[in-house]
């Protein structure tokens, strides 16, 4: 397991390969990420680095310079732990910067992210139920319906599939390939789609 | 708005060599085809009937459409594809609107676009 990368969805749009074919991609400006704490199984109990992106210097508590301190590049908005195996653990020293190149052409990784909120949404988007019909005197049309029976079970069951909240949720896209990288821009050009909005943050990591 | 590093990766994708096709054109698309190992050019001659996508980026497509024994035959060309050997434009056509999607209900003499004379 090596290291992962924090980064920032750019938007989508095509590019075309050396056959000629257009391939879609997602482009992530990834990087550049800074190792800024390593934890260990005697310390710790288990080996992971921590890895921070986008530089703040505003609103910065004292604490929270001293965490960055002995990294010595400065603090960083963004935070994220990624596990890795005993072996690279002593190959990473703190401070070391990782960029786009951490990955390679034709790689597998997987993106985690949160989905855009929808808010409060009915059932229709929510659950793709049916609905009913908007014509022939239908006076049923976007609800949910009947939840539940009578005196047996006398409640509805947990989990009944209602109206409420969707979207800003974590979710993690895996298997999509990388399709370009820019190393001097930390541009990473992945196949296919991620969760979130232009500007969200992700998370990178190598495909098992 | 389209991010500046977006448009920096399309730029690098666009070819400068298709600029002057206009809805209207007659133009002869000469397209490589693979064919295992082996290649081929095929071409495609028409009228521009739509520019799709916009111009100013590596997205841009244009609707090619002929008749092809009396059957109106539609193709869509990615501009920027390297697959496509070269654009030739035959003549400019007279034209008030940048989709000439009316011609799909003409046929005949009626689906002529009037010839341009001076654009070269």
């Amino acid at each position: 397991m090596s290291a992962g990368l924090i980064g920032k969805k750019v938007g989508m749009t095509q590019i075309f390969n050396e056959d000629g074919v257009s391939i879609p991609v997602t482009v992530i400006e990834a990087g550049p990420c800074f190792i800024i704490q390593k934890k260990s199984t005697e310390k710790d109990g288990y080996c992971a680095v921590q890895v921070g992106f986008e530089q703040k210097s505003k609103n910065v508590r004292k604490p929270e310079a001293g965490h960055f301190k002995s990294a010595g590049k400065g603090i960083f908005r963004r935070l994220k732990e990624f596990r890795v195996n005993e072996k690279d653990l002593q190959g990473l020293n703190l401070g070391d910067e990782l960029k786009a190149d951490l990955f390679k052409v034709g790689e597998k990784v997987k993106v985690t992210g949160f989905t855009k909120g929808r808010g409060f949404t009915g059932v229709v988007k929510r659950w793709n139920f049916s609905g009913g019909s908007d014509a022939h005197g239908s006076k049923f049309h976007r609800k949910g319906g009947a939840v539940g029976q009578n005196v047996h079970p006398g409640k509805i069951w947990k989990g009944k599939r209602m109206a409420g909240r969707l979207g800003n949720e974590q979710v993690t896209i895996k298997n999509l390939e990388v399709v370009k990288i820019y190393p001097e821009k930390n541009l990473l050009l992945l196949k296919g789609a991620i969760p979130g909005a232009t500007g969200g943050v992700v998370y990178i990591k190598k495909s098992k | 708005m389209v991010s500046p590093i977006i448009r920096d990766i399309e730029k690098r994708q666009m070819r400068v060599d298709h600029y002057f096709i206009k809805p209207g054109d007659k133009v002869s698309v000469h397209t490589r085809i693979i064919e295992g190992d082996k290649q081929r050019i095929q071409v495609f001659t028409g009228d521009v009937i739509a520019i799709n996508n916009g111009r100013a980026n590596s997205r841009t497509t244009i609707t090619v459409r002929k008749s092809s024994s009396g059957f109106g035959v539609e193709r869509i060309f990615p501009l920027h594809s390297p697959l496509i050997e070269k654009i030739e434009l035959i003549n400019r056509g007279i034209v008030r609107r940048a989709k000439l999607y009316y011609q799909r209900n003409r046929s005949g003499n009626a689906a002529k676009i009037k010839v341009k004379t001076d654009w070269r």
